[in-house]
């Protein structure tokens, strides 16, 4: 298994109490809000705690894209990737990923991954992102085309890292009369793709469609839905497409922390979890969820069980539903080897940081895991995985 | 009750209601779909062949494949027009439906007789911006369609009864819809200014003076760009105007077509 660790980045010295006079930290809390003294201090720890992690042993660090929020300041995550990339210096560095379709010019992205991957010689990931619904709103990009946006600025990245250019490129949404992306990524055929996502049957069969095979990540959702995605994957593999998923094809997103005993590793991350959730996360319907964002079906699944969505949650609630591991180093151990063992995901994507967790204890949760949960983890493979059995997936 | 007629334009069926005898007036509807036959309608009718189309991708039309923005459903119109062969048209919009008609008029008149714009979106007009249709929860939206709290509060209980997954699915797909053409740039094109100019039949501008959606300095803006347009503006009105105030927004859409018959 391979393990990274990610990071949101979130504005953590954000003033709660002028944050709850908005209906969110999305779209129109007022950057006045964000001081950039704090701002300069918070992204140089972010990236010390990115590096610390890659040095004890992570096979990789990931950090991801959010506009014109509180949730997560990295609007660019080329800028943080490109960050790392002289001072992580084996560790893979994945970036979860860009919104190419939120770009009027995707080719500009195709241009500095190939940078990041040919500085770090290989070792960038490129997720493909459609940015959440929120961001359609802050940058003004129309949420009905949003998902042939992703596809086709996707089509056209993948041909300018691979074809040679200049080439003419004629899409409904990008016209280019010279694609030739200079420089070439450094990685053949092309970076390697991750597609991060909530949850949606329409990215699955793209992602796992043979001529792809991407990687697929679920991020923050309770266990049973992370064990429907992974599992559908697989599934969709098998009987839609006649192949057989491997097992690094599959990631799990989601916040870990450790400390000496489960008591006090939830008395320590619980209000930092909680933030991440209900402060970070939280947003109305609207917002999340723009006309045409998501299908119709999902839309009207939504508003049938209005509120469902983003409730108040709990520490205890997160760990209980899966969302979130927290523990003494045992049971993050036994947590992990017993769900790798129901669904045999290559990849875990652990947020070691979330919302407002401090410094101190950051360090020491980045410390702890890497010390004491991580070797017992690398070594899980498929030989640990009970398998996957077609047919026994319940409908998505 | 009017009339329903489907009728197949750019591949299209469209569907439309049709009441009444006499010149034909046009009425097209804004972003939240098809009105409600109403009694406004009705009286519309008594004085009009009204012809009340439900827009590609809109309440009974078909999806159109080709509906990317404005122009294409103002194009679609002109094609609308042709093969019903209307003639003399009293063109009437509300809302998008302003903003519409105004797009089919910069493109051609011919067909059309008067132009008449009721709380017309399709222009940005800075630090005029108007509730965000987009943003703004549905149930914060009511007082910012009328004036008066007793059609706030029936608007409320209409909102709040339980839909069938039909209804459901009708109010999504006409949100989607609505997304397309509006969304970006927010309720304009900022192309439509500069051929405003073009407009050369008697226009009429008519706006609700507490219009909060597309607020009454829209109405100043359009007035402004099409210097011989008639400017009435309705006292204690929303951007509801048909609904909340029926009888003027009658004396002022048929009084200004009956004049230039």
């Amino acid at each position: 298994m391979k393990l990274f660790m990610f990071h949101l980045m979130p504005y953590a010295d954000i003033d709660q109490k002028e944050a709850a006079k908005y209906p969110s930290v999305w779209v129109k809390f007022p950057n006045s809000n964000f001081d950039p003294v704090k701002g300069h201090a918070l992204y140089n720890r972010y990236l010390d705690e990115l590096e610390l992690a890659a040095e004890l042993g992570m096979d990789g660090v990931a950090v991801n894209e959010h506009h014109q929020n509180a949730y997560g300041i990295m609007p660019s995550p080329v800028v943080t990737a490109a960050a790392l990339s002289r001072r992580v210096k084996t560790a893979d560095i994945a970036i979860l990923g860009s919104g190419f379709g939120l770009r009027e010019n995707p080719l500009t992205l195709a241009e500095e991954h190939a940078m990041i991957d040919c500085i770090t010689g290989g070792r960038l990931i490129s997720g493909f992102v459609r940015g959440i619904g929120a961001e359609y709103h802050s940058m003004g990009v129309n949420p009905v085309t949003s998902l042939e946006r992703h596809m086709e600025a996707h089509d056209l990245v993948v041909r300018a890292w691979t074809e040679p250019g200049p080439f003419e490129f004629t899409g409904k949404h990008y016209q280019f009369d010279y694609v030739n992306v200079w420089p070439r990524p450094f990685q053949k055929p092309h970076p390697r793709i991750w597609c991060p996502s909530q949850g949606s049957i329409e990215t699955l069969e793209w992602t796992c469609h043979p001529s792809r095979k991407y990687v697929y990540a679920q991020a923050y959702s309770p266990f049973t839905a992370v064990s429907r995605y992974l599992n559908a994957y697989r599934e969709i593999a098998e009987k839609k497409y006649g192949y057989t998923a491997a097992s690094d094809r599959l990631a799990w997103n989601l916040p870990v922390y450790v400390a000496d005993t489960d008591e006090k590793a939830m008395a320590e991350a619980k209000p930092h979890l909680e933030a991440m959730f209900n402060l970070f996360l939280s947003m109305p319907t609207e917002f999340l969820f723009p006309p045409g964002y998501t299908s119709r079906e999902s839309l009207r699944r939504m508003m049938q069980t209005k509120g469902a969505v983003f409730g108040k949650s709990t520490g205890e609630g997160l760990v209980e539903k899966g969302i979130a591991i927290v523990g003494s180093p045992d049971t993050v151990r036994k947590r992990f080897t017993q769900y790798h063992k129901e669904l045999g995901f290559g990849n875990v994507v652990a947020l070691l940081h979330f919302g407002t967790l401090p410094a101190d204890l950051t360090e020491k949760n980045i410390r702890m895991f890497c010390k004491e949960v991580l070797p017992a983890l690398k070594p899980l493979d498929d030989k640990n995985y009970q398998g996957f059995e077609v047919g026994k997936v319940p409908a998505l | 009750m009017p009339m329903e007629q489907i009728v197949k334009v750019d591949n299209c069926n469209v569907h439309m209601s049709r009441d009444g005898k006499g010149p034909t007036l046009v009425y097209l509807h804004g972003a939240n779909g098809p009105n409600p036959w109403t009694k406004w309608f009705e009286d519309l009718a008594q004085r009009f062949t009204v012809i009340a189309p439900d827009h590609p991708s809109f309440g009974r039309s078909d999806d159109a494949e080709w509906l990317e923005d404005i122009g294409d459903l103002a194009y679609f119109y002109l094609d609308f027009f042709k093969a019903m062969n209307l003639k003399d048209i009293h063109l009437v919009g509300h809302s998008m439906g302003g903003w519409l008609a105004a797009e089919i008029a910069i493109r051609s008149t011919e067909r059309i007789k008067t132009l008449t714009l009721i709380a017309a979106a399709g222009l940005r007009v800075p630090g005029h911006a108007g509730v965000d249709i987009f943003l703004t929860p549905p149930q914060a939206m009511p007082p910012n369609v009328y004036v008066d709290p007793k059609l706030v509060e029936f608007m409320l209980q209409e909102m709040a009864k339980p839909k069938t997954e039909q209804e459901l699915d009708n109010l999504i797909r006409i949100r989607t819809a609505a997304a397309k053409i509006c969304w970006h740039p927010r309720l304009n094109n900022p192309q439509l200014a500069r051929w405003l100019h073009r407009i050369d039949v008697p226009t009429h501008l008519i706006w609700g003076d507490s219009d909060r959606i597309i607020p009454p300095a829209h109405g100043d803006a359009y007035k402004k760009l099409i210097p011989h347009a008639k400017h009435t503006v309705i006292a204690q009105c929303g951007h509801g105007a048909m609904v909340e105030k029926p009888r003027e927004m009658l004396d002022a859409v048929a009084n200004f077509a009956m004049e230039r018959v």
